[in-house]
């Protein structure tokens, strides 16, 4: 009678997790695997004779490709520049947020529209914003700022600006989602933990960074994780704003996979590249959760 | 924190409207771009007739329905976007609780592989899957943007930690009164997951919606291709009309907008529970 129902229950079991699990293995596991494959060949797109074992050779001629390594430079200064930006812009909007606010789910709303906006959309209209000349709003608000000091330039065509034009946009269409997730953060710390704080007479700032910020670790750790990645994962702006331009100034790996693979048909050398771009979101995702471990162990 | 005090209120209230204001300008010239004269969009931009037209009009939402096919992409779109939904939660709700509930022996090993994949970016298998896509037949098609996308280790990991968290006592009741595992899923289990399900079809419609970079590689008609890839075409398409570009812009996100507002609280917690999970 149990072994009955035990049998029962596995056998429902497997029904239920089979079609999942055979739709991750045909469309995630086995590609992967073929990518791992394909790098140590020497595959072409249409090319005549079946693909031969070349080694690491396409590891090699990837990472001694000089667009390939600014892609990668490219992508790690993304990184570096917009995850501690917009963590910082979405903590200050959240902490704006928090606490009782008439009108607060308008104000979310707002913050949080550009996350549904599909970025395609987002990066056409950011190059309309960012049109050379003094008729371009970005120009506009510049020369405003400096107190006309600022001469107007065509950012996505020049190589200093292009990259930093990009950073802002992803800034805009991002900060939103860390909004949210930080101010469910803050309404997740003890009120309490605030009032013995002040009684011990801690000043705001100190309630802020003894309180605040310890309390919103996991989130911002969170955030912060979701945020590289994204960083590493850069290709729709890109594509549509710029296509990799000025000279590879906002080239990024994707970006370079998609040309190697889609445009010049050497899929064994873009296989390479996309091994190469999974161990780097591989190594940040290990490095953020030992952070996010060894701190917790800590507390 | 408490904030004292009608004037601290008032601050507050100013900065966050001005914020605001500032944050959301560029949607604002989005939405009166799409209603004014070609010419006088750009060269007018980023003065006050910007945001405060002399005349408006429904012309280049005319021109854009006369120019391309935008109702092809728009059902394109839907299409996707809704069987991908339909079919991951069919595929991943009861996987998760497969994995969550049932005791079978693949169990860990299966939990397992699905963490595993948890790491793997889509663009990591982008060109191998581009590859299996063509040997399979599946270029410029509605199955090679749909069924790749329905099962996903994300959506199966949200609905194993939902069901690891729902309490067991209402299937217990229903497994004492005789249901079997799959009648408990289904009648007892899925009914309370509503948040996870509610969650989960917002992540993947977004995905799906916004999708560039494999309906840009898989599709190369117009016959099967989704809004964004058709507006970075359009965008392109000679003579350069910033209204109509806008006009398209705005008829493309309109129903995610009016999607967000109906279900905002379904978005807005949807982010942030999986924010908390992670």
């Amino acid at each position: 009678m149990r072994a009955t129902a035990e049998r029962e229950e596995a056998r429902a079991a497997r029904l239920m997790a089979a079609p999942a699990l055979a739709g991750l293995a045909l469309f995630l596991a086995l590609p992967f695997a073929l990518a791992v494959g394909l790098s140590f060949t020497d595959l072409r797109l249409g090319a005549p004779r079946p693909p031969t074992f070349v080694g690491l050779a396409q590891y090699a001629g990837a990472l001694a490709d000089p667009r390939f390594q600014r892609a990668l430079v490219n992508n790690l200064v993304f990184a570096a520049v917009v995850v501690p930006v917009q963590t910082a812009c979405a903590l200050g909007l959240a902490l704006l947020l928090h606490g009782r606010l008439r009108g607060r789910a308008l104000y979310r709303a707002a913050f949080f529209l550009p996350v549904v906006f599909p970025m395609a959309l987002v990066a056409v209209l950011w190059t309309l914003l960012y049109a050379p000349g003094p008729e371009g709003p970005v120009n506009r608000a510049l020369s405003l700022l400096t107190l006309g000091r600022w001469s107007p330039r065509d950012f996505l065509h020049d190589p200093a600006w292009a990259l930093p034009a990009i950073m802002a946009v992803s800034v805009w269409q991002g900060v939103g989602f860390q909004m949210v997730i930080l101010l469910a953060g803050l309404q997740g710390i003890p009120r309490r933990l605030h009032e013995a704080a002040a009684l011990d007479g801690a000043g705001p700032l100190r309630r802020f960074l003894h309180v605040t910020l310890p309390g919103l670790r996991n989130p911002l750790a969170f955030t912060a994780l979701v945020t590289t990645v994204l960083a590493f994962r850069l290709f729709d702006q890109v594509r549509i704003m710029t296509r990799g331009g000025p000279a590879g100034a906002t080239t990024t790996a994707v970006h370079e996979i998609f040309e190697t693979a889609y445009v010049r048909g050497q899929l064994a050398r873009a296989s390479a590249m996309t091994v190469i771009f999974f161990l780097a979101v591989l190594g940040i995702t290990l490095a953020q959760r030992r952070l996010a471990a060894h701190r917790r162990w800590e507390a | 924190m408490r904030r004292g005090g009608r004037a601290a209120g008032l601050v507050r209230h100013a900065a966050l409207a001005a914020l605001a204001a500032v944050y959301l300008y560029p949607v604002a010239l989005m939405v009166v771009g799409s209603l004014k004269p070609d010419a006088s969009v750009l060269p007018e931009l980023a003065t006050w007739r910007g945001l405060f037209p002399e005349r408006v009009s429904l012309q280049n939402y005319r021109d854009v329905l006369a120019r391309v096919d935008f109702l092809r992409y728009l059902a394109s779109s839907a299409w996707i976007a809704a069987a991908t939904v339909a079919l991951g939660l069919a595929v991943n709700a009861p996987a998760g609780y497969a994995l969550a509930r049932l005791r079978w022996r693949a169990r860990r090993r299966a939990l397992a592989f699905v963490l595993a994949l948890l790491v793997i970016p889509f663009e990591a298998v982008a060109v191998p899957l581009l590859y299996q896509v063509s040997w399979l037949g599946w270029r410029d098609t509605y199955t090679a943007q749909i069924l790749p996308f329905a099962a996903s280790a994300f959506s199966i990991y949200l609905f194993y930690s939902f069901f690891l968290d729902l309490p067991r006592s209402l299937e217990e009741a229903a497994r004492v009164d005789g249901a079997g595992p799959l009648r408990a899923f289904l009648l007892v289990a899925l009914p309370n997951a509503r948040p996870a399900l509610a969650t989960c079809a917002v992540l993947t419609f977004l995905a799906q919606w916004g999708s560039f970079l494999w309906p840009l590689m898989v599709t190369s008609g117009e016959r099967v291709r989704p809004l964004p890839v058709a507006l970075a075409a359009f965008h392109t398409l000679p003579p350069l009309a910033w209204g109509d570009i806008l006009a398209f812009a705005v008829m493309m996100v309109a129903p995610v907008v009016v999607l967000f507002l109906l279900f905002q609280r379904w978005f807005v917690e949807g982010m942030a529970w999986t924010g908390a999970r992670g």
